[in-house]
């Protein structure tokens, strides 16, 4: 196939390229202009910036070690003692420096299995919605199987089999997080499918594979990515639950669902402590909810 | 409009030649036929307008001569462009036929074009796949294209998408598109319909230049008259799949043979009739699934007589150069010796 920028994924083929095509690069300075005049998504975005930030640079940033404990100052509320602004956890840890090091994995966990299951997912339901009839049945079925079940009890049961851990919880996380996104990238297949520049495009002699990967590709991925987005949040929410239940995440490391959990028997000595996990979590899948918003209303070219 | 069988061997051959065509569309519960035989022969730089109304298989004519159907479709006859046998080719032979050889108008430009795509980046992606030429040269094309099909300031239209372009010109960007690669032969699926009233002129206008100065053969699918008039030279008109009336534009608007023809003309809005009611065909298109054995316009005919319900007629020549496919001018007398059909034999036979 002569056409490398056809194959490429959308995401690729609108990155400004040498030479070709000022549009692309005009759309992308449309995008971002429009983005920058929403303040919702602008306040959103720089707080996620922020949280990104401060988890990746975590060990410059934290002021005390995230692991060490001391009998002596546990619990203290935030504000009591000057050099623990944010106070300490049920094991005299600074909750600060934990909030930021939690990051790294809550967030990690937020994106890893959503970009997993949106290959995944969207392999799938692209090729069972341009294909129709039996693949279509056969493929969408079994994804059905995974969708009977509520997506709690899904993840909470296969991580149960397979025990806690970075790696399963993962796994377990993708495997809930594809039948939703097949389901999306199944149904906006089919309706492109039927469109007229499908048609028209085998008028000019484009092959199945040319028209699934030039066109139907860059028609479904939009909605695909914006879906598959607002999951983000899900997976953080739902990787935290698992640690919460203990199936995730082992102590000692710092992730916020951990920590909610184990500074849940002291919310009645010290609520607000035991509060603040819960915070972080809430504050950054309603942020990346509200951002995928903004960004999936400023890429609509017709707006 | 030629009904010998044309044989693609001989050296005078027809650029295109359709011979007993017929299409069914066979699904588990539906088994139609579209098409029931139908055969013309074109030559380059000639304009053929299938007239018809929704349904009589006029874009499923038209779609055979890239074999453009879904798999559920059957297909009989011989359909030969420039030679090629359309229906015997392989899925890849055909791919690099259509575009090239036959390129194709598509009705709702703006569904037709790909919204993630600038127009330019469309046209030169066609003229890359079928001619391997380099972007550098296909852009160059498009940019020439635009020019051919009057687009003003054509250079930063390249570069728009399809939603930023008014309808007529879009419709421009398409027949661009459809001329990317120098096509023999140019299908044009209701070219105008989507289009306001005063762009529907402009681009016949187009159409017809760009068809005389690149000498392609085109065929042109429409239910509107007027479009007919403006285009074509000839014109078949359609019913239930089979060509009913063919003739010169002249012959077939002044002087129609068929009773459905007749009803076609009376049924629409004429400058002299001003004033005067339309008056409609009566009865409706027959089903597809179960055609009447004789004469499938028998059932809403006003001449029908008993005869039209035996078998289905052949194609007559109540005059030379034109074709009606009505019992009436048949040169034996059975119409005439048989009596006409009572309303309620018409509705037995529909």
């Amino acid at each position: 196939m002569p056409n490398e920028a056809v194959l490429a994924p959308p995401a690729a083929a609108a990155a400004p390229r040498k030479g070709r095509r000022p549009a692309s690069r005009s759309f992308w300075r449309n995008v971002l202009r429009r983005i920058l005049r929403d303040p919702v998504t602008l306040a959103c975005a720089v707080i996620l910036l922020a949280i990104v930030l401060a988890a990746a640079f975590a060990p410059a940033i934290a002021p005390h070690d995230p692991y060490r404990t001391s009998m002596l100052r546990r619990l203290l509320a935030p504000g009591e003692n000057p050099s623990y602004p944010l106070g300490t956890d049920e094991l005299g840890r600074d909750l600060l420096s934990r909030l930021i090091y939690g990051g790294r994995l809550s967030l990690f966990m937020g994106f890893a299995p959503v970009v997993l299951a949106t290959l995944v997912g969207s392999l799938f339901g692209i090729l069972a919605g341009y294909a129709g009839g039996r693949v279509n049945m056969l493929i969408m079925r079994a994804i059905d199987v995974f969708y009977a079940f509520p997506s709690v009890l899904l993840a909470v049961a296969i991580s149960g089999v397979l025990g806690a851990g970075i790696g399963n919880t993962i796994f377990s996380l993708t495997l809930v997080l594809v039948p939703p996104i097949a389901r999306v990238a199944e149904s906006v297949t089919t309706q492109v499918r039927t469109q007229d520049y499908i048609e028209a495009a085998r008028a000019t002699g484009a092959s199945g594979w040319r028209i699934v990967t030039g066109h139907v590709v860059s028609n479904v991925t939009g909605p695909i990515l914006s879906y598959a987005s607002t999951l983000i949040s899900v997976s953080i929410v739902l990787a935290s639950g698992l640690s919460f239940l203990g199936l995730g995440i082992k102590p000692p490391e710092p992730e916020w669902g951990l920590m909610l959990n184990t500074l849940r028997q002291s919310i009645y000595v010290a609520p607000v402590n035991a509060v603040l996990p819960g915070v972080a979590i809430f504050a950054t899948s309603m942020c990346f909810n509200l951002m995928s918003d903004g960004i999936r209303a400023a890429m609509d070219v017709k707006q | 409009m030629s009904l010998m069988t044309a044989s693609p061997r001989r050296p005078a051959a027809p650029l295109v030649a359709v011979d007993d065509l017929t299409v069914r569309f066979v699904s588990r519960d539906l088994d139609l036929s579209v098409v029931n035989g139908v055969s013309f022969t074109l030559e380059p730089g000639e304009t053929l307008c299938l007239l018809g109304e929704s349904g009589s298989g006029k874009s499923v004519t038209l779609r055979a001569l890239m074999r453009l159907f879904p798999p559920t479709a059957r297909l009989g006859g011989r359909v030969t462009v420039d030679g090629v046998d359309v229906l015997a080719l392989d899925e890849r032979r055909l791919r690099a036929v259509r575009g090239s050889l036959v390129a194709m108008i598509f009705q709702e430009p703006m569904t037709a074009l790909d919204p993630v795509f600038t127009v330019g980046r469309q046209i030169a992606e066609t003229i890359v796949f079928h001619e391997g030429a380099s972007y550098r040269a296909a852009d160059r094309r498009a940019l020439e294209l635009f020019d051919l099909v009057q687009i003003p300031s054509a250079a930063r239209r390249l570069d728009a998408y399809p939603h930023e372009l008014s309808g007529g010109l879009r419709q421009r960007a398409m027949i661009a598109m459809a001329l990317a690669c120098r096509p023999k032969v140019l299908l044009a699926d209701e070219p105008t319909t989507a289009l306001d009233a005063t762009v529907q002129i402009q681009i016949l206008l187009l159409l017809r230049a760009l068809q005389r100065e690149l000498g392609m053969a085109t065929i042109v699918v429409t239910h509107d008259l007027g479009v007919a008039c403006e285009t074509a030279d000839r014109i078949a008109v359609m019913y239930a799949g089979r060509f009913v009336e063919t003739g010169d534009v002249e012959q077939v608007i002044d002087t129609p043979r068929h009773p459905y023809t007749r009803g076609l003309l009376r049924s629409t809005v004429q400058g002299a009739a001003k004033g005067a009611r339309l008056t409609p065909i009566a009865g409706a298109p027959p089903d597809l699934a179960d055609l009447p054995p004789g004469c499938s316009f028998a059932p809403r005919c006003p001449d029908a007589r008993e005869a039209c319900l035996a078998a289905s007629p052949d194609l007559y020549r109540p005059a030379p150069g034109q074709g009606a496919r009505c019992l009436g001018y048949a040169p034996d007398l059975a119409f005439e010796a048989s009596p006409p059909l009572t309303p309620a034999e018409k509705d037995l036979a529909a």
